[in-house]
């Protein structure tokens, strides 16, 4: 494989960013009228109709569990279980990923518990051009 | 503008019907609907035909390929699970204007077995069990777990859910399973997505429904009020925003709004309520719509499981049909057939499982994305 195709890891969605000179973030869309927070770029606010008045917003990297599922049976080919969760990160903005390093037993994962986001390989996942990708994870907080 | 009324309706076994078309399927109940009032396909002035796994092809034509081509206008439907109730709800629209006197509504569907759903797709790398999970099991586990976190409800309880319409259903010859699953059988069925296991999700099913509508006028002039069901509200939301709506679809703000909409439509309350069939998709979403369609307080669905105010003979029985989870889930099918229940029960027809001096019922149901439809029908007096 020559140098140029041995390129950067990719991010799994268009808004997990992965600066060549900083840490990676998850990056939201804020609405200037409303203050809504979105995933990914769009038009216009949903909440309150205003058009262009989105900003693209460094969310946080810890927030806290809302709720959760344990997930056992999946589509073939993927590994089971994992945990299924729903975060909303301090300051705004809610983000669904898996929660890991954590048994995956509902008496040991609490409703509300403080998590930080983590950046790691997608689990070894390769699109068919052969490309490895980041994604981000939710564990609990340090 | 003149009131609406159901004079035909009636559903098919629920079933697995690989070797059958999706017109065939629906028109088995379509001919049904017509044979329950006597009328013919003559009679009718349109038809709206709900089907969401052939959306594009034409399913309400090539029903009338099977039971008689008149040359009516032909209006198909797809609404994620609210498909069906989307196409009763058109037929009586179409009535409510005056445009028609008498329309023909059905619903069908061919499933398959397996699971719906999927996180993400698109480009790049399968998102599903990486970035959370997309599976409806999931998707509606998290949903329930929105309830057990404000509230305390507990696994026991969301599965005491599957246990009372599976029960339900034993009394109902047309649901997919008559099948008791006590307790322990529920809890400990294969876990699908915590908290709901494999007897608390759906059943995936084929199966179609059909109802036959008509102006008051048509009514009294063909003589059907007898078996009538008045429509006596029809309303259709989708979800407002909420903050969690990118990661988490809301099926409660939805049917909040929709009850609050039907009940003043009707003119009745919650506690005029005999008998309701709400979107059971799996059991943790039961409960949350006790209280989304103000069948008990806020933060009280857990006693109303426990206390057995759902089950049939209880204050306000809850899917006894059977339910989505027992019944079955023909998705484009499922609006009409929850339709077929109450009407079957205004009618005093409904046998083992009838819900004694029934008077008023209501439908719900949800089209994840999301799509609420919520019809209240009267017993004619």
């Amino acid at each position: 494989m020559s140098e140029e195709n041995a390129a950067r890891p990719l991010p799994v969605v268009p808004y997990l960013k992965l600066p060549e000179d900083g840490d990676p973030y998850i990056e939201g869309q804020k609405c200037s009228e409303c203050s809504a927070i979105y995933l990914g770029e769009r038009g216009g606010c949903s909440k309150c109709g205003a058009r262009g008045t989105l900003q693209a917003t460094k969310l946080s990297n810890r927030g806290k569990l809302h709720v959760f599922s344990i997930v056992h049976r999946s589509f073939p080919g993927i590994e089971v279980p994992y945990v299924s969760a729903i975060v909303d990160l301090d300051g705004g903005g809610t983000v669904k990923g898996n929660l890991i390093n954590i048994e995956p037993d509902p008496e040991k994962i609490q409703f509300g518990m403080p998590v930080e986001v983590v950046y790691a390989d997608a689990l070894g996942r390769k699109d068919k051009d052969g490309n490895s990708y980041i994604s981000y994870f939710f564990q609990p907080a340090s | 503008m003149t009131d609406a009324y159901v004079v035909g309706i009636d559903m098919i076994k629920f079933g697995r019907f690989p070797d059958r078309t999706v017109p065939e399927i629906g028109s088995e109940a379509a001919l049904l609907a017509l044979a329950d009032c006597g009328l013919k396909i003559q009679d009718m002035e349109a038809l709206y035909c709900g089907n969401l796994g052939q959306a594009n092809a034409m399913v309400g034509q090539r029903i009338l390929q099977e039971i008689g081509q008149t040359g009516i206008p032909v209006v198909n439907c797809a609404n994620a699970c609210a498909t069906g109730a989307t196409a009763f709800r058109e037929g009586w629209m179409s009535i409510k204007a005056g445009v028609y006197d008498t329309v023909l509504c059905v619903g069908v569907e061919q499933m398959g077995k397996g699971l719906l759903g999927g996180a993400g797709g698109g480009s790049g790398i399968p998102k599903e069990g990486l970035l959370g999970s997309g599976t409806m099991p999931a998707v509606f586990a998290e949903a329930g777990q929105e309830h057990a976190s404000k509230y305390g409800t507990t696994f026991e309880q969301f599965a005491k859910v599957s246990v009372k319409n599976h029960h339900h259903s034993t009394l109902n010859p047309k649901a997919m399973y008559q099948i008791e699953t006590p307790l322990e059988t529920v809890m400990n069925a294969e876990m699908i997505a915590y908290p709901n296991t494999k007897l608390m999700c759906s059943v995936n099913v084929d199966g179609s429904a059909a109802a036959v509508l008509c102006s008051e006028k048509k009514v009294r002039e063909l003589g059907l009020m007898g078996r009538a069901v008045k429509v006596s509200a029809s309303v259709m939301t989708s979800d407002p925003w909420q903050e969690r709506d990118l990661v988490m679809p809301d099926v409660n703000s939805c049917t909040r709004q929709a009850a609050a909409k039907a009940f003043e439509m009707a003119g009745v309350g919650a506690s005029d309520v005999d008998l309701v069939e709400l979107h059971d998709c799996f059991a943790t979403a039961e409960i949350l719509h006790y209280e989304n369609l103000s069948l008990c307080g806020e933060g009280e669905a857990g006693h109303m499981i426990d206390s057995g105010d759902s089950a049939l003979g209880g204050r306000c029985p809850v899917n006894v049909s059977g339910g989505l989870l027992s019944k079955g889930h023909p998705l484009g099918a499922t609006g009409i057939a929850n339709i077929y229940e109450v009407s079957t029960h205004l009618r005093g027809e409904a046998g083992k499982r009838q819900v004694e001096g029934a008077k008023v019922g209501m439908t719900h149901v949800i089209g994840l994305g999301s799509a609420c439809a919520i019809h209240v029908l009267e017993k004619v007096s």
